[in-house]
């Protein structure tokens, strides 16, 4: 069977815009977390977010790098972040300068959940203040969530399969495990995996808080909002950003000498069958997803040293926590299982892929990720280290990613390190 | 320079993020500044919203270069 490894990284976050910073930041227990900026948020019943920071911050991402100007102005924000880590990661892997026969064999995968929500926003006041000969000619195109395929397959002329998965908050996770079997089953040699999102946006954060999804006791505590599994949680905080990865086969990156960081063993997916915004009570769900995917990899669940929660900072938490228990053992077998979204808010469609580079770099360093605010856990977590505000050295060989979106549609990939 | 063609200057430079040198009058917007057909309809938008002048399909058919778009603004607007 084809083996399929992770050759390549490439991050946007709230903590920095490229994956060293980032990671340097999400290991240091720092938060990205803040009052909006992007616009006046001061009517909304949340006034704080995950924001990717402007350029001129040390932890600030500069869009000129990799994406032309004139496509900035084209496009939604989530595409610009997408454009930029799907070029980090092909840098990392030393795959900027592929011929023509490689370039047919090297696809890519990076979805969205929602797409081009803030320039869906404005262009519809374009249209009913101004009327519809001043919607850009950019805006269909602009907007769509496979567009950030379609221009990172332009910009480095990728003739693989174009793909883009839209599955909420399991996109991330979706992309990567459905690119792994694209180059399982002889499609590709080479895909760019992952997710964007960019959503901070009037109707994005109206929405959500309509739905009583989001946080809105913590508007004047930004950094302490976003607390997995601690008792005072109530609500996720938005995040935005983006990671895609560089997944190649075994065989193909072991002969031009490429780093290799881990090897993609496992992926479970599945639905609850349950509500559109609610996980299933039981959790039977997540519980099927992580069982496939460990199953899959042809491991024991004691063989995971850390998981990568989906732990949003909603009353979710404790049902994933209660599934994974019954996956893992009631102390897990020793693994230690953080959420990550405690640092960088909830990235929706990116999540999955960014917490998956996380996991990534999880083996790579030996260094688990803290879950911050983490002061009084909530019950139902006795006995389960969730690793609370500082981040832990140990053992890590194998991970467990969740990812689980509305729809009740849920996704996990197991990774492990490659001697 | 006509005050005219420096504001369609820099309406062409942001966007398509070309070198203001290379906006010259002869400069075809899809040959010399790499625009596609929807760069063009977002320039006349453009050109429209600046000049306060309406330039129906067919006139923006035939505006190719900075040059034509000088002149089709110097001669229809205000």
């Amino acid at each position: 069977m084809r083996r399929v490894v992770v050759t390549g990284l490439g991050l946007v976050t709230p903590l920095g815009g490229d994956v060293e910073t980032s990671w340097k930041n999400l290991i240091a227990a720092e938060s990205g977390i803040g009052t909006i900026t992007k616009f006046d948020a001061s009517d909304q019943k949340c006034t704080i977010a995950g924001e990717v920071k402007p350029a001129d911050h040390p932890w600030g991402f500069d869009p000129n790098k990799r994406v032309d100007h004139k496509i900035q102005r084209q496009v939604d924000p989530f595409i610009v972040l997408g454009i930029d880590a799907a070029g980090q990661a092909l840098e990392d892997a030393g795959l900027t300068d592929m011929d023509d026969a490689m370039k047919q064999r090297a696809g890519v995968s990076i979805g969205s959940g929602i797409g081009g929500l803030p320039g869906i926003e404005s262009e519809s006041l374009t249209l009913a203040n101004r009327g519809p000969g001043r919607v850009s000619p950019h805006f269909v195109h602009g907007r769509l969530i496979n567009l950030v395929s379609g221009q990172v397959s332009i910009q480095y002329g990728l003739m693989g399969p174009n793909h883009a998965v839209v599955t909420a908050c399991s996109t991330g996770a979706h992309s990567i495990g459905d690119a792994a079997r694209m180059i399982r089953d002889d499609d590709a040699d080479i895909m760019l995996a992952g997710g964007a999102e960019s959503t901070i946006c009037p109707i994005g954060i109206a929405g959500f808080a309509q739905a009583r999804a989001l946080n809105t006791s913590f508007n004047d505590r930004p950094t302490e909002a976003s607390r997995p599994y601690d008792k005072d949680r109530e609500g996720f905080v938005m995040g935005e950003g983006a990671g895609v990865v560089v997944l190649e086969e075994y065989e193909h990156a072991k002969a031009r000498g490429a780093k290799i960081y881990a090897e993609v063993v496992g992926y479970g997916l599945s639905g609850d069958a349950y509500h559109v915004t609610a996980p299933h009570p039981d959790g039977l769900g997540a519980e099927n997803a992580m069982r496939m995917a460990i199953r899959k990899a042809g491991m024991e669940p004691s063989d995971i040293d850390y998981v990568n929660a989906h732990g949003t900072s909603t009353m979710a938490d404790t049902i994933e926590l209660a599934a994974v228990r019954r996956v893992l053992g009631d102390d897990l077998g020793g693994a230690s299982m953080s959420s990550t979204k405690s640092a960088i808010g909830h990235l929706l469609g990116g999540a999955g892929a960014v917490e998956a580079i996380f996991c990534i770099l999880a083996i790579r360093d030996q260094v688990v990720p803290p879950t911050l605010n983490l002061h009084n856990p909530d019950d139902g977590t006795e006995g389960v280290d969730l690793v609370p505000l500082t981040a832990k050295k140990r053992e890590v060989n194998a991970v467990l990613n969740n990812s689980f979106g509305f729809g009740g549609t849920n996704a996990s990939l197991v990774m492990k390190r490659v001697d | 320079m006509s005050d005219i063609a420096e504001r369609v200057k820099k309406i062409v430079v942001e966007h398509l993020g070309v070198e203001e040198d290379k906006v010259a009058p002869d400069a075809s917007f899809i040959d010399d500044l790499g625009a596609d057909s929807l760069d063009i309809v977002e320039l006349v938008m453009a050109f429209e919203e600046e000049f306060g002048v309406e330039i129906p399909d067919d006139a923006a058919e035939k505006i190719n270069t900075v040059g034509d778009a000088n002149k089709y603004i110097e001669e229809n607007a205000g």
